[in-house]
């Protein structure tokens, strides 16, 4: 290894130990409100989300994630006032911590999301979404994350690549009808299928990617500001895992490595992004004034402002989502080699 | 009861127990091997389990590690067990716990039944394999192989690159012929008594013993020795991918396990609940295994795992650029300098050939696409920031979304240069050059020599660097590079070669020859830019004062039949 690798490895591993201290030190910025965390057995698979005013998501939510073999899901309410807390605490799988501190300088949630890890977390393969992304993977119809996690325990791989897709409704937001209980994706149901751009991360080496509906409605100007796609959401879990910037990259990087860069050999994912739902215009008018997301806010305002009006997103060229096999046709994510056997 | 069944279990034993009992149902005797690195407890646990059921019991233990001789002792004596105290047996199966009845067993028994002699097992000599991993194939009988693969792999390489260095060969026991095949078989009993109590076996089992693999090539070679009726293939369905790595069967491949018609399956995925449920389904008697659709839907996937979908970047494979082939995933075609000349060469392109032809996709205002569009397919748009953000993959886009159809853009000097190397290194482009055809625009643009001196002189230098770039020894487009002047000599021609090459020489002649500008003056236009000091070298060579072979087409005579 040249010795400007073997440097930056040490630069990253004091980052990695910073990150860890920092989780440490606003451990008790979250108040538990219901711990059922004793329910947790070995080789569950583990959800962990931050959240504030979803109800309009999270029956559906829930329903999503039990049905691809989640047994527990950890969730801190960051100030919610429309029910939330309520609802999930009366969940029997649900472990529920909150907190009223400011998620953008808890790094968006992951330093109160990397101490409930830390604790939690440790040798289960832990997911980490947001309550507006619902995954979908190869075969997601047939088989569960336990199938998904055996194949990648099999493989001695230890993370798992999934692409954001921003899901939008025909017509304009602020027309969308939608019951909490039912699928959003049943009004938000196009998407852009080919115009995403990938480049290596020169620090963390993940595949960065951008573009979209975002990036072809909002960031024309600013491409670079365009929100990042890529992410790792689902990890075997090491108490000293940590995520960088939300789950688009994490430290240590070799758990980055989710692609290949010869053949096609594994299997990634998709994070459908229900954030279009009619309520992302009041968030956006809330997130004008709270200043909460993204680290640069201010560059956001105008992105707010329009999403705030409820615009059209849909083209002549969006296509309509008919299910994971569409998503790997379409090269959005792949089977890999999922159906081969290392093991012999 | 004319069918026993030896088992080789090692792991997910509730499955196995499912599948003995299965077994056991319907009459078959069942040994079962239990790998010795199963632990004590859990190996107890196993034989209480189906220690109601009267005809099976457990053999000795041994330590089968893949690829070891381990697997072949736990199966002699496994078999040895079985043929001992079943002595109405007339066929063993060889079956593991991770493979599923497909078929009911009285299928397969009638089946069997009905080809007493036969004995069913995958068994073809060296030469005819394909599918051997890691480049051993005739050297799995001629080098010694001690040490695992699995485990001490650098010593595995190690010993075989030291044996080839000193050209140490094995002699293969006399009589016996290598041959290689499925581990899973189904022999008559006739056939592995011989085997097992042949008066060489102490040498056959010494020369296996240190052989790559033996469970694929002992009984195989030595069936050949005493079968009477011998066909190479095994009742088992079982697919192996390019490295030699079986492929698993999921819930998902019910219907494929079904059409097969084999009578056992492997592996299964031990959560296959599904598929555990649904088979063995019967009523299918006098189908006759084959696993032809079965290959083609693997051999699908294989291809795309090996050479991946070229031209596709997405996030589970991002290959270097440099490195593949070719950066995109279809042949399209560049033009620079011919929309100078022929101001409607988009509709005349699409109207001849019918590929799509967008205008300049990498002009600085906005990428023209093909008929105006705003979001060409896949959404991709036609800001000018986004596409310059990142101009390799926007093509690469492009050409991705497009692979349906051959795809055509307009290029030149006055357009973002940034994919100028992708373009002179992807094998799949076709660059068409006029150089100096920005000239021709300047010319028609009006104004007099003197305003557009500095203007040519820049586009004259960015097309030069865009030449030398095509003309790099890495290049590997096809490309076609011509002066104006040349290109004026002869426009039809080159029009029908473009033509011909995007249509894939299936174009006829040329319908009708397009619109070009009318250069009247040009010459003349071309000598100022000289008087003014600038040297527009790249138009070529035009008489100084003589006039230029005009382009727009003569006025056609009605009884003229065409010139060319």
């Amino acid at each position: 290894m040249p010795a400007g690798d073997l440097w930056m490895a040490y630069r990253m591993r004091w980052k990695r130990r910073r990150f860890l201290f920092r989780i440490w030190r606003k451990r008790r910025q979250i108040t538990p409100v219901q711990d059922r965390t004793v329910l947790i057995k070995p080789d569950m698979i583990l959800c962990f989300v931050t959240l504030r005013n979803e109800m309009a998501r999270l029956p559906h939510f829930l329903q999503h994630y039990r049905k691809l073999g989640i047994s527990h899901f950890l969730i801190v309410d960051n100030g919610s006032d429309d029910g939330t807390a309520a609802y999930l605490a009366a969940q029997k799988d649900v472990s529920l911590w909150s907190t009223q501190h400011s998620y953008r300088l808890a790094r968006f949630g992951m330093d109160w999301l990397g101490w409930l890890q830390w604790q939690h977390g440790h040798r289960h393969w832990c997911l980490t979404v947001d309550a507006d992304e619902l995954l979908t993977f190869p075969y997601a119809d047939s088989r569960d994350l336990g199938d998904l996690t055996r194949h990648l325990d099999a493989r001695g791989i230890m993370s798992f690549g999934a692409i954001m897709l921003d899901m939008y409704p025909k017509g304009p937001i602020a027309e969308v009808r939608h019951d909490p209980t039912k699928d959003p994706l049943d009004a938000l149901a196009w998407f852009d299928a080919a115009n995403y751009r990938e480049k290596i991360h020169p620090v963390y080496q993940n595949l960065w990617i951008q573009g979209g509906v975002r990036d072809r409605v909002f960031f024309t100007a600013r491409p670079e500001r365009a929100p990042t796609l890529s992410k790792v959401p689902l990890v075997r879990w090491h108490w000293r895992h940590v995520y960088v910037s939300s789950t688009h990259q994490m430290l240590p990087r070799r758990l980055n490595h989710v692609f290949d860069r010869a053949d096609d050999r594994r299997v990634t994912g998709v994070l459908l992004h229900t954030k279009f739902l009619p309520d992302i215009m009041s968030k956006s008018q809330e997130e004008l004034t709270r200043r909460q997301h993204f680290e640069n806010s201010s560059l956001y305002a105008d992105y707010h402002q329009q999403l705030a009006q409820g615009p059209d997103l849909w083209c002549l060229q969006s296509q309509r989502y008919t299910g994971w096999a569409q998503l790997a046709a379409l090269g959005l994510m792949s089977q890999g080699d999922w159906d081969q056997d290392d093991a012999i | 009861m004319t069918l026993g069944i030896v088992m080789l279990v090692h792991t997910a034993f509730d499955r196995a127990e499912q599948m003995i009992r299965h077994w056991a149902d319907a009459g078959c005797p069942v040994v079962v091997h239990v790998d010795r690195h199963v632990a004590q407890e859990t190996h107890d646990a196993f034989v209480t389990a189906v220690a109601d059921l009267a005809d099976v019991s457990f053999s000795r233990r041994y330590r089968g590690e893949w690829g070891m001789w381990g697997l072949i002792a736990a199966s002699q004596a496994a078999s040895r067990q079985l043929l001992d105290r079943y002595p109405q047996i007339q066929h063993v199966y060889l079956a593991s716990g991770a493979c599923l009845p497909l078929r009911p067993v009285n299928e397969l028994k009638t089946y069997l039944a009905a080809r007493p002699d036969t004995d069913f097992i995958e068994s073809v000599t060296t030469g005819d394999v394909q599918w051997t991993v890691g480049g051993l194939d005739r050297e799995r009988f001629t080098l010694r192989f001690p040490f695992s693969w699995k485990r001490q792999r650098r010593l595995f390489d190690g010993y075989v690159r030291l044996q080839r260095l000193l050209r140490v060969r094995r002699r293969i026991p006399p009589g016996i012929t290598p041959h290689l095949g499925s581990q899973w078989w189904c022999l008559t009993r006739q056939t592995l008594t011989a085997i097992l109590n042949d008066p060489r076996r102490a040498a056959f089992d010494t020369y296996f013993r240190q052989v790559w693999i033996p469970d694929e090539c002992y009984y195989q070679t030595l069936a050949r020795l005493h079968t009477r009726r011998l066909e190479s293939r095994s009742l088992t369905l079982a697919k192996f991918d390019f490295q030699g790595k079986p492929h698993i069967f999921y819930d998902d491949h019910a219907e494929l396990l079904a059409r097969s018609g084999c009578f056992v399956a492997r592996k299964i995925w031990p959560q296959a609940d599904a598929l555990f449920h649904r088979f063995p389904s019967g009523s299918q008697a006098d189908l006759e295994p084959h696993t032809g659709t079965i290959d083609r839907i693997f051999a699908q996937a294989v291809d795309r795992r090996t050479s991946g979908r070229r031209g596709l970047y997405m996030q589970s494979r991002f290959p270097f650029m440099e490195r593949e082939n070719g950066f995109t995933a279809a042949p399209y075609t560049v033009l620079q300098g011919f929309d100078a000349i022929i101001p409607d060469l988009t509709s005349w392109v699409t109207a001849q050939t019918g590929v799509v032809a967008h205008g300049h996709l990498f002009a600085t205002d906005k990428a023209h696409f093909a008929g105006g569009a705003a979001v060409y397919r896949g959404g991709l748009s036609d800001n000018a920031h986004l596409r310059d953000y990142n101009p390799k993959m926007f093509l690469t886009n492009l050409v991705w979304n497009g692979r349906d159809r051959h795809q055509c853009f307009q290029f030149g000097p006055a357009d973002n240069q940034a994919i100028k190397w992708m373009l002179a290194r992807d094998a799949h482009a076709s660059v068409w050059v006029v150089t100096g055809g920005w000239a021709v625009s300047l010319f028609c643009s009006g104004k007099p020599a003197s305003a557009v001196r500095s203007e040519a002189a820049r586009l004259q230098q960015v097309e030069s660097r865009f030449i030398s770039a095509l003309q790099s020894p890495d290049a590997r487009s096809r490309r076609h590079i011509m002066t104006l002047a040349e290109f004026l000599g002869s426009p039809v021609d080159v029009l029908q070669a473009i033509v011909d090459d995007m249509a894939g020489h299936r174009a006829t002649a040329l319908a009708q020859a397009p619109v070009m500008v009318n250069l009247d003056g040009f010459a003349v236009f071309l000598q100022d830019l000289k008087n003014q000091g600038m040297h527009p070298y790249l138009a070529g060579d035009f008489a100084p004062v003589g006039k230029v072979k005009s382009l727009q087409s003569q006025p056609r005579k009605a009884y003229v039949m065409g010139k060319k």
